[in-house]
């Protein structure tokens, strides 16, 4: 038994030395500020999530296997702690509420035919044929629409676009059901075409 | 008067909001033999959700873009930082 937690302290020892905490602010706060703010678009929850990162690494730091760099794996740490913000924000809404939407969201669809409404037919946006990926003005007015998205369609958007993740990882994570995956990507993509034709032509 | 949709193929005809759906969902998935029909089938008859397709497409491409290009320019200010610090100190201090 002693001998245990001498080894213990050892092996912890050990990996202090090899993971030198007293430098990871120097070296990695503002990397995972940045990582942070892209992913919540909120300063103050940023900062609280890094400095959370730091603390509960320093608890873990057992946890860490040298063939990882300690940079990836203070992100890996930093990544759940966002994505558990993700779920706790969808979580704060309840019943309809849960899905959220878009204020002011228009029927696009006629409700006993499921064709579009007239008045929110898809026009050319006239962008389609050149680069619109380096149109400035273009890429403005698709931020200014995604602004007004719920909190989480966009954190589906960011798990989807940002990080990559798939389908089945992003409904595990936010506790939606696949159903409720499809919903949301198809009115946020219909609300954002809408916004984009609206602002720009 | 409102049309009335009498066989199945007027109703996959006008059936906009699924079209759109699956245009979404094929995207990210293989859709069923079934699905990828209804939707070509659609898709002939429909220029608008051609242009929906085509402008779905782009949107995806424009977000990804969007979000990637963000720099890492924000900095923490130094008193947050210097604090940090020194939290990190005195768990280490203690352990």
């Amino acid at each position: 038994m002693r001998d245990e937690i001498i080894v213990n302290n050892i092996t912890e020892r050990a990996n202090y030395e090899e993971l030198n905490p007293a430098k990871w602010v120097d070296e990695y706060a503002d990397y995972l500020y940045n990582f942070a703010l892209k992913r919540l678009n909120d300063e103050a929850l940023a900062q609280d999530l890094v400095q959370d990162t730091f603390l509960s690494a320093l608890e873990k730091s057992n946890l860490f296997r040298a063939e990882s760099s300690i940079r990836s794996w203070l992100t890996a740490i930093l990544k759940n702690k966002i994505v558990d913000t993700y779920r706790k924000r969808a979580n704060a809404l309840s019943g309809e509420m849960r899905i959220g939407s878009v204020e002011d969201e228009p029927e696009f669809f006629d409700p006993d035919l499921n064709n579009w409404k007239k008045k929110h037919w898809p026009a050319p946006f006239g962008v389609e044929d050149e680069d619109a990926l380096h149109n400035k003005e273009f890429m403005n007015v698709l931020r200014k629409c995604l602004f007004k998205l719920p909190s989480l369609w966009m954190s589906v958007f960011k798990l989807k676009h940002l990080d990559e993740e798939e389908t089945g990882f992003i409904c595990e994570k936010l506790r939606i059901t696949s159903a409720n995956y499809w919903v949301i990507i198809h009115r946020a993509k219909v609300n954002l075409r809408s916004c984009l034709q609206k602002n720009w032509m | 008067m409102k049309k009335e949709l009498k066989t199945e193929e007027e109703r996959i005809a006008y059936n906009c909001r699924k079209a759109t759906l699956l245009i979404e969902k094929q995207q990210e998935i293989e859709l069923t033999v079934r699905e990828k029909m209804e939707l070509q089938f659609h898709l002939t008859g429909c220029y608008i959700c051609r242009v929906y397709e085509q402008q779905s497409i782009l949107i995806n491409r424009m977000i990804r873009q969007l979000f990637n290009t963000q720099k890492d320019e924000a900095n923490l200010n130094h008193e947050f930082k210097e604090k940090l610090k020194q939290k990190i100190a005195a768990k280490l201090d203690n352990n």
